[in-house]
């Protein structure tokens, strides 16, 4: 066999570059790769992130709904109180998608499987990787939305066609989660530090204004609540599920928008000072 | 690079190092080595561990950034032009890192991918070089199903994907039985004959002797000596060594009795090494002064006692 021929032309392609080191506008290749590791594992935990809050909203939003009756919807309307939670379900669900992703699956590669290692002794460099990933968390994010959504119309929670912009407000607050979680996870060095991020998960899933509004906090604690992704998350979800938009619509948006920008600068950042000493 | 290169005209350099330094806070990996490799070679570092190897591997390939000197390959300075140099290179990593998700042929299709090449010419790449890895019959098997050699041989023909015209072993059989190392090695030598320039590190001094037209041993970031196996055999060693074994109580006492047999002596902890151009004699005059060894053995020198000379240290500790 001939393992050296003249024919290097078909890299010069991949050559044409303006980020320097970085970039080599082929993160396609870290999708496909991606794609193609799913097929041959992983299925449960895909399964198992699509029906936790599922099973949530059946559990609460049937169960204790039946106790809590009617509850005060986004515009002011009575409505039920599964289609008051069930929104915000399907935010926690994108992000859980997004942080398992960018979180666990990264760490691992990154420190177990030495993909990283691997792709960027390719033509590949770290923003082919992160945008790459990101990608795939992305995919993942959407394919729970959409999924999700399609429970809340077979309950009848989808009362008006807004609602439909859900699925892309989905992948937004799963991109704000996916953009920053790489970049912390690559600070992570062990699998107790990982747990940290359960810590922070939590907390946030439970308190966000899922199951109840804001109003019952005392004023400092919304102002935390406040601060934090997910109750943004949770807020625009629920106002396009009624289709009760107000200018706080419009900081929902830019929140994730700052958070997406923040996190990719960090997480390329990152792998650069990682992988490029 | 066909064999027409290889004649007397002077091969162009492909990697051009000057002054090469790389320090870790404190820690100086690289202590400003200067090395040249024109295309097609096969040029070594030999160092034991920690001697910077890997390091200036990683700098060649712009994984690692250099903290002063220069160094460019054929022609660009892989710092600046990271995706640009990789796309010619073809690095195997001291510990193999295949994708163990991703079936054995896969592995080198998404590999490929990762140099933007296409499906068309990565299809029959991929078969051919399964074939030169011995891995036909374990295209579709699962990768952590696969023997070290095995590994290693993935590595190496995902390495290949690309055509490099250089191809950086890190340790390439470091861990592999003596079988698996003589099919490597094999392997490496066909890649040789066809033009591609290898740069291999290696702490066996049996595989640089196997492998490299040319080597540098290197030693706590420092170049120690540099010329081909057996110039720096001639330069740095005699023609044969004798070793004896005294057993460790006696081996470092000695010393004073072997005195003047052979041209140099060099006491280690397990055994007593005389330096001679001709081994029986000298151990008959060992034997002449009434001394008894448990073993003794004449062989020729090797990078071993290059190693040994210029460090005062043995290569593999």
């Amino acid at each position: 066999m001939t393992v050296l021929t003249q024919g290097h032309s078909v890299t010069e392609e991949a050559r044409n570059r303006r980020f320097g080191p970085l970039y080599s506008r082929n993160a396609k290749a870290v999708i496909g790769r991606g794609l193609m590791a799913t097929k041959s594992s992983n299925w449960l935990v895909m399964l198992s992130g699509f029906f936790e809050p599922v099973l949530f909203l059946l559990s609460m939003g049937i169960g204790m709904g039946a106790v809590v009756g009617t509850v005060q919807g986004p515009g002011g309307q009575e409505i039920s109180y599964a289609a008051y939670i069930a929104p915000a379900l399907l935010a926690v669900s994108a992000m859980n998608g997004a942080v398992y992703d960018s979180t666990w699956n990264v760490f691992f590669k990154m420190n177990f499987a030495k993909l990283y290692q691997g792709m960027l002794y390719t033509s590949l460099g770290p923003l082919d990787v992160a945008m790459g990933e990101i990608f795939l968390a992305l995919l993942r994010g959407l394919l729970y939305a959409t999924g999700f959504t399609a429970v809340m119309g077979l309950l009848g929670l989808i009362t008006t066609p807004w609602a439909l912009l859900m699925i892309p407000a989905s992948v937004l607050i799963a991109f704000g989660f996916a953009s920053f979680g790489m970049g912390i996870t690559s600070f992570m060095k062990t699998f107790q530090q990982m747990d940290w991020i359960n810590f922070i998960m939590l907390p946030m899933f439970l308190f966000s204004a899922t199951f109840y509004p804001l109003s019952v906090y005392p004023e400092y604690i919304q102002w935390m609540i406040q601060a934090m992704p997910l109750w943004h998350g949770v807020e625009l979800l629920r106002q396009i599920s009624a289709g009760a938009f107000t200018p706080a619509t419009a900081i929902h948006i830019g929140y994730y928008l700052v958070m997406i920008v923040l996190g990719l600068m960090l997480t390329t950042g990152r792998l650069r000072s990682l992988f490029l000493k | 690079m066909s064999s027409e290169e290889s004649g007397p005209v002077p091969r162009p350099f492909v990697i051009k190092a000057e002054n090469l330094t790389k320090t870790y806070g404190d820690v100086t990996a690289v202590d400003g080595i200067s090395f040249s490799v024109p295309a097609g070679e096969s040029f070594g570092l030999l160092g034991p561990n920690g001697a910077g190897k890997s390091t200036t591997m990683k700098m060649i390939g712009g994984v690692a950034q250099r903290t002063s000197g220069s160094l460019t390959i054929m022609g660009l300075d892989p710092e600046q032009h990271g995706p640009e140099v990789r796309a010619h290179l073809g690095v195997v990593p001291q510990q193999d890192n295949l994708d163990e998700e991703l079936r054995v042929r896969d592995n080198l299709l998404v590999y490929g991918r990762y140099f933007g090449l296409p499906m068309s010419y990565l299809r029959p790449k991929a078969d051919e070089l399964l074939e030169f890895a011995q891995l036909t019959d374990k295209a579709k098997s699962k990768v952590d199903a696969l023997s070290g050699g095995m590994k290693r041989r993935l590595t190496i023909a995902r390495s290949l994907i690309n055509e490099p015209r250089i191809l950086l072993l890190d340790e390439p059989t470091t861990g592999l039985d003596p079988q698996a190392r003589h099919i490597l090695w094999d392997r490496l030598f066909r890649l040789k004959e066809q033009g591609v320039t290898l740069i291999l590190t290696t702490h066996y001094m049996d595989e640089a002797e196997q492998l490299c037209d040319r080597l540098i041993v290197v030693d706590k970031g420092r170049i120690m000596a540099e010329g081909s196996p057996a110039s720096l055999i001639r330069n740095y060693s005699t023609r044969e060594v004798l070793e004896l074994r005294f057993g460790s109580e006696r081996n470092a006492s000695i010393g004073g009795e072997l005195e003047g047999i052979g041209e140099r002596l060099e006491t280690l902890p397990d055994r007593v090494l005389i330096y001679t151009h001709d081994g029986e004699a000298a151990l008959e005059e060992v034997s002449a002064r009434g001394l008894r060894p448990l073993t003794s053995l004449v062989r020729r020198s090797s990078l071993e006692d290059v190693f040994l000379r210029l460090t005062g240290r043995s290569l593999v500790d």
